[in-house]
């Protein structure tokens, strides 16, 4: 019998007669996500098969969406999802990130954080639809507002004037984008958060101790501790919103024409599905399932992106944590 | 008490609800939106008068209805764009399509201060196609004499899902625009070239009640329901007719059912005739495998007759005497 110090868990293996009951169960488990995963993609690309054997990748660029005439292309809904997705992130990212330091930080005595930490969190609890119908009742008036303003003032300016440009519409881009971020500010604020707080105390003594002010602190020391903290729940945010579908197929104006302007109707992925699917036949469904392979491409390369991310600020900021 | 008093009341329990609800009849069906409201009322109603029997309507979108009516995992469907003669050869058992009600689409708009507006063809399909963008055009204003239009933009709104409603409206436009055939077409979902598109026909509703200036085709029901003021629109005799029981009627009352009870009046010619109504089909097997051919058929039969007396008050056309006494002959075919 060999020596138990020589073995790697001491020997522990030797003495066990029943098989490992919940290391299988592991195994199994987590076998099963992966093989439910693998399934999923294989049934969509399964369907999906005659029109990417018709379409191939001129899919992508194509620009007219026809189901009555055989012709289909989703280079408007593409845009439409990358475009709404960033615009959320670039608003809830800096806001999200500025309550999360606020929620860490003393600036408030703990019951009044304990009550806004709640709230934030609340938010995320709230129903996609609710959301939806919310933003067609005081979204809507304040962007239509805002865009006849935008229209009239930005006339002419470069850049401005068009992406404020023609004529502004309630249900748009910018809707769409402004709700989305409100839905994904609960994420990005709640995992900053704990990022934040996860920082070693010892790191911010020190640095008082070094005479560093407040603000120097939680720039020049916190931040780039929880990076990668922050940057996780960057990814997180940007996957739910390129995947949110109802709230954004009632704000966006479902619309397959591309357009400069914010302030025009767009569509999105995920809302094509939500719109189409229930009525189509033929090649429509399998372009479809097409549409819904790209939007699982989509969301595993920005999820790769964000790993390759995440390490690199792991990296970078090795020496402080 | 006891582990046994409890098994007793619970196995008693058991077989006085099995019994009952083996006495209860239960009858599925699935499909189109538009006369789903008519169709759940029918339900209760028939419930009212026979107990025994339970209807099961799910709205879940004509494409879908003729799917599960295909698959077989409901016992009737629904469909505003009945099914075609490709869809019928895959269904086994046989199909029997019933007409059950009717209804129109109008054009609802959103303008402040305008209570009647007259839409001739050429309105109506340049508005859609695009090509007519502000409500001061001198297109619209020449029908329009007494009406001050405002000089707003006109915002279309469209259904953004594939619906019963786009087909049934787009083939009217493609009737009677050939422009609007060769750029659109017609189906149940369509490239439309302006506007903003909402789901179902409350969607539609929604968006023209927001912005004024919007301008949108919705089921009357919907619209009457709604309070949206519905434009008079100018038909094949050139004469603008309002949507109304009357004028669907008349529409309908002009039309001769072919032998597989499936036509589209695309573009009637009586003077007053409504333009746009389309008749919503029930979708029956013609072998049915158990007793519930009978009771099927009693309840489709109380709703050819008994049951047209409440479409009119949810919106919908009752249907003329000659259309179901032909259902009715059809009805019978179903075993």
């Amino acid at each position: 019998m060999a020596s138990t110090a020589t073995q790697p868990d001491g020997g522990f293996k030797t003495y066990r007669r029943a098989p490992d009951l919940f290391r299988i169960l592991c195994w199994v488990a987590s076998g099963f996500t992966v093989f439910v995963l693998a399934w999923m993609i294989y049934e969509i690309a399964q369907q999906s098969a005659p029109a990417i054997q018709k379409f191939g990748p001129g899919f992508l660029f194509g620009e007219k969406w026809q189901p009555n005439r055989e012709v289909f292309g989703v280079l408007p809904f593409l845009l439409g999802t990358i475009v709404s997705s960033f615009i959320a992130i670039l608003l809830a990212l800096p806001l999200g990130l500025a309550v999360a330091i606020f929620l860490s930080e003393d600036f408030l005595p703990p019951p009044v954080r304990q009550a806004i930490r709640f709230t934030v969190e609340m938010l995320a609890a709230i129903p996609s639809v609710v959301y939806g119908l919310w933003g067609i009742f005081v979204v809507i008036p304040i962007v239509q507002g805002f865009g006849q303003w935008a229209v009239v003032s930005f006339k002419g300016v470069p850049v401005l004037g068009t992406i404020f440009g023609g004529p502004a519409y309630g249900n748009s881009m910018l809707t769409a984008s402004l709700v989305l971020a409100l839905m994904i500010l609960p994420t990005i604020t709640a995992i900053s958060r704990a990022a934040l707080v996860a920082v070693p105390s010892t790191l911010r003594e020190g640095s008082y101790a070094l005479g560093a002010t407040r603000w120097e602190t939680i720039l020049g020391v916190l931040l780039p501790t929880a990076a990668p903290g922050i940057v996780a729940a960057t990814i997180l945010g940007l996957g739910r919103a390129m995947g949110e579908t109802m709230a954004v197929a009632m704000l966006i104006g479902n619309s397959s024409r591309m357009s400069g302007s914010l302030l025009a109707p767009g569509g999105t992925l995920a809302g094509l599905l939500a719109n189409q699917f229930g009525e189509a036949a033929g090649l429509q469904i399998a372009s479809l399932m097409y549409a819904a392979l790209i939007l699982m491409l989509l969301t595993l390369l920005v999820n790769l992106a964000g790993e390759f991310v995440l390490r690199y600020t792991m990296r970078k900021t090795a020496g402080i944590r | 008490m006891t582990i046994r008093s409890l098994a007793t009341f619970g196995t008693l329990a058991a077989s006085v609800l099995l019994g009952a609800s083996a006495m209860a009849q239960q009858l599925s069906g699935a499909g189109a939106s538009f006369p789903a409201p008519l169709y759940q009322r029918w339900a209760v109603e028939y419930n009212k008068a026979n107990p025994s029997v339970q209807v099961n309507y799910q709205s879940v979108g004509s494409g879908a209805g003729i799917k599960q009516f295909t698959a077989g995992t409901v016992d009737f469907g629904a469909s505003d764009a009945a099914m075609t003669d490709e869809e019928i050869s895959k269904v086994s058992k046989g199909v029997v399509m019933l007409p059950a009600t009717a209804g129109s689409i109008v054009i609802a708009y959103n303008l402040p201060g305008v209570k009647e507006l007259k839409l001739s063809r050429d309105a109506y399909v340049g508005i859609f196609l695009g090509k007519i963008t502000s409500w001061d055009d001198e297109i619209i204003k020449k029908d329009n004499p007494g009406v001050t239009l405002p000089s707003l933009p006109i915002n279309v709104a469209y259904r953004s899902d594939g619906s019963g409603t786009t087909f049934v409206f787009t083939k009217h436009l493609s009737t009677i625009s050939k422009e609007f055939a060769d750029e659109l077409g017609t189906d149940k979902s369509v490239d439309w070239p302006a506007g903003v598109g909402g789901k179902g026909n409350e969607g539609v509703t929604a968006l023209i009640k927001q912005a004024p200036g919007t301008v949108g085709y919705v089921e009357y029901g919907y619209a009457a329901n709604n309070g949206l003021a519905m434009a008079s629109l100018q038909n094949k005799a050139g004469e603008f007719v309002a949507p109304n029981e009357a004028s669907g009627a008349a529409t309908l009352a002009s039309v001769e059912l072919p032998e597989n009870l499936r036509i589209w009046p695309a573009d009637p010619e009586g003077k007053a005739d409504y333009p746009i109504v389309t008749f919503t089909w029930l979708l029956l097997f013609k072998d049915y495998d158990d007793a519930k051919a009978d009771t099927l058929k009693a309840f489709v039969k109380w709703s050819l007759t008994d049951g047209q007396k409440l479409s009119a008050e949810l919106g919908y056309i009752p249907l003329p005497e000659a259309v179901v006494t032909k259902t009715l002959a059809a009805l019978d075919t179903v075993k």
